[in-house]
């Protein structure tokens, strides 16, 4: 075997390798797609999405509800965790004395170590009950989930965030300081515009990260099939919806679940697309 | 002047904002992590560790679903780093930038964002259904690959990367080809970036529940072959705190689950130190 053809051959293993890699996401794709899209025809794509009933006995599947649920759910974990990620992003690059962002990094490390379930459990503890005997309500809430939910994504959004800040030249910042602006200024008015695009590369790959949770919101949320109509009120969302009813479903129902499935994975892989679009895009 | 000192005012406030938004997050890091190892760490004691549970989990031990989850990180790992190194030796060292590496890339990121209830959902019907696997070891293992791929290839592309160019140029100059330059130059002082992938990897793996639940089963018996079906801790302690079997257990598994993952963390950080020491 001569050097030349060893080295063609490895490389036709290594792509090879390559697409084997990328070939898991065809494949993904391919069995959800082909277990859930039969049912979604089968009673008709707008029946199933925008139906308000979900009842796998009589064979009702409507996920109105659900979508609604996971979109409520996301947007309050946003709406809490994209100012505390920015502001800890902001602090890890700004303002920091060493020993302090030493310690926030430690701790945002053990946040996106913490297993899903922990979060969960722990929501369900001590959350649940300070939700319910403050605000009433059962305690197992959109707000219950939101507030955990915007735990779990603070390490995305201050990760993503931070590298696109850390990213800027260094003449942006002096050349701001420089024209007599503070340090606030700079920051707000110069960097954080400056870094927009990983910034909402940022909160929408936190957004995904929310909508695609599972176990922790199984515990939270109560699971009520109905449309929320406030944020003290128990839901389901997409991804609870499988989680719960996968373990006993069977016929109709189970592609129904998988159905739910093409959904989100739709959802997601639209989300994703946008993300790496924007971050992709550079400064200048 | 009253000017500059409103907006010095403006920096004041701002500051005060930012540093209760930090301490805010270590405040509730460290409430989530108190909260559990306080009342789980009382349940430890030798019996805990080495009794599998018994009676659905009220009584006994974890041993079993330590078996578990070791058994699947494992099989997770050994599959999903050749595929991730080699995927990323191929992205970093033989393509240039073109559309190939940019499909490629693209998949990847895309791959990365998949939530793990649908790889619990393709795991089910593809490894336990289509390819007959039923719940076992390797369905759940071949399902947790999939899923940290993502994070194996990124990693390692970034240690890659990290690279000085003048490794390959000197390799080159004393003749070697291409493969020799990764094996010997460029591979060897990838190690601790790969090994941080690796390491990132067994950190999801033992925290994953959905995945699992759906591919391995839950049952509580110590497995004997591949195709047997297993609970890993992360299940075993999602179904005592969801169908409230027992409390106690649960605050156990889970302080048992979070000192495990930190015990992975730092363990890792510490060779990966010592191991640029002695390079350097």
């Amino acid at each position: 075997m001569t050097v030349e053809f060893k080295e063609k051959f490895i490389e036709k293993i290594l792509l090879l390798i390559a697409f084997s890699s990328i070939s898991i996401l065809a494949l993904i794709a391919f069995f959800i797609f082909g277990e859930g899209l039969p049912l979604i025809w089968k009673i008709g794509p707008k029946t199933f999405l925008l139906g308000g009933r979900w009842v796998p006995g009589q064979g009702e599947f409507g996920i109105l509800p659900m979508i609604i649920g996971s979109f409520w759910v996301t947007f309050g974990a946003l709406l809490l965790g994209l100012p505390l990620g920015l502001a800890c992003a902001i602090f890890l690059c700004e303002w920091t004395p060493p020993w302090a962002g030493m310690i926030l990094r430690s701790a945002i490390q053990v946040l996106a170590g913490i297993p899903s379930v922990i979060y969960g459990f722990w929501g369900l503890v001590v959350l649940v009950p300070l939700v319910r005997n403050y605000l009433g309500g059962p305690g197992l809430s959109i707000l219950s989930g939101s507030l955990i939910l915007s735990i779990m994504i603070l390490p995305t959004i201050i990760s993503i965030s931070e590298d696109s800040l850390k990213a800027l030249p260094p003449s942006y910042k002096a050349g701001a300081l420089a024209l007599g602006a503070t340090h606030w200024e700079t920051i707000w008015r110069v960097l954080v515009p400056a870094a927009r695009s990983g910034i909402v590369a940022s909160i929408i790959l936190g957004m995904g990260r929310a909508l695609g949770e599972t176990m922790a919101m199984i515990m939270i949320l109560g699971n009520a099939v109905k449309m929320p109509s406030s944020f003290l009120d128990s839901a389901r969302t997409l991804t609870t919806n499988i989680g719960i009813e996968m373990g006993y479903a069977t016929g109709d129902h189970r592609q129904a679940l998988f159905a739910t499935g093409v959904i989100l994975f739709l959802i997601i892989m639209f989300l994703n697309t946008l993300a790496i679009v924007l971050s992709r895009r550079r400064v200048g | 002047m009253r000017i500059n000192r409103k907006r010095y005012l403006t920096q004041n406030v701002a500051k005060i904002l930012i540093w209760m938004a930090a301490l805010s997050t270590m405040g509730v890091m460290a409430l989530i992590i108190l909260q559990v190892l306080s009342e789980g760490i009382p349940v430890f004691s030798p019996r805990f560790f080495l009794d599998s549970p018994r009676s659905m989990g009220r009584e006994g031990g974890i041993f079993s679903t330590i078996i578990g989850t070791i058994a699947l990180t494992v099989v997770a790992i050994v599959v999903a780093t050749p595929l991730g190194v080699g995927t990323a030796i191929f992205l970093g060292e033989y393509t240039r930038e073109g559309r190939i590496s940019r499909v490629i890339r693209f998949g990847i990121g895309c791959l990365a964002g998949v939530p793990s209830i649908i790889f619990g959902l393709f795991g089910f019907v593809f490894f336990v259904i289509y390819l007959n696997m039923g719940w076992s070891i390797l369905s759940g293992g071949l399902a947790l690959a999939a899923m940290i791929l993502p994070t194996i290839i990124c990693t390692a592309e970034e240690a890659l990367k990290a690279i000085p160019y003048s490794f390959r140029e000197v390799s080159y100059s004393l003749g070697g080809t291409k493969w020799e330059t990764v094996t010997r130059a460029i591979l060897p002082n990838a190690i601790p970036g790969i090994f941080t992938g690796i390491i990132l990897g067994v950190c999801r793996s033992i925290e994953e529940t959905a995945v699992v639940i759906l591919t391995a089963g839950s049952s509580l018996i110590i497995p004997t072959s591949l195709f047997a079906p297993v609970r890993t801790m992360s299940v075993h302690f999602y179904i005592l705190a969801r169908e409230g079997i027992s409390m106690e257990m649960a605050y156990g598994t889970g302080a048992a689950l979070i000192l495990l993952v930190l015990f992975v963390n730092i363990v890792a950080n510490w060779r990966l130190n010592r191991y640029i020491r002695k390079r350097a």
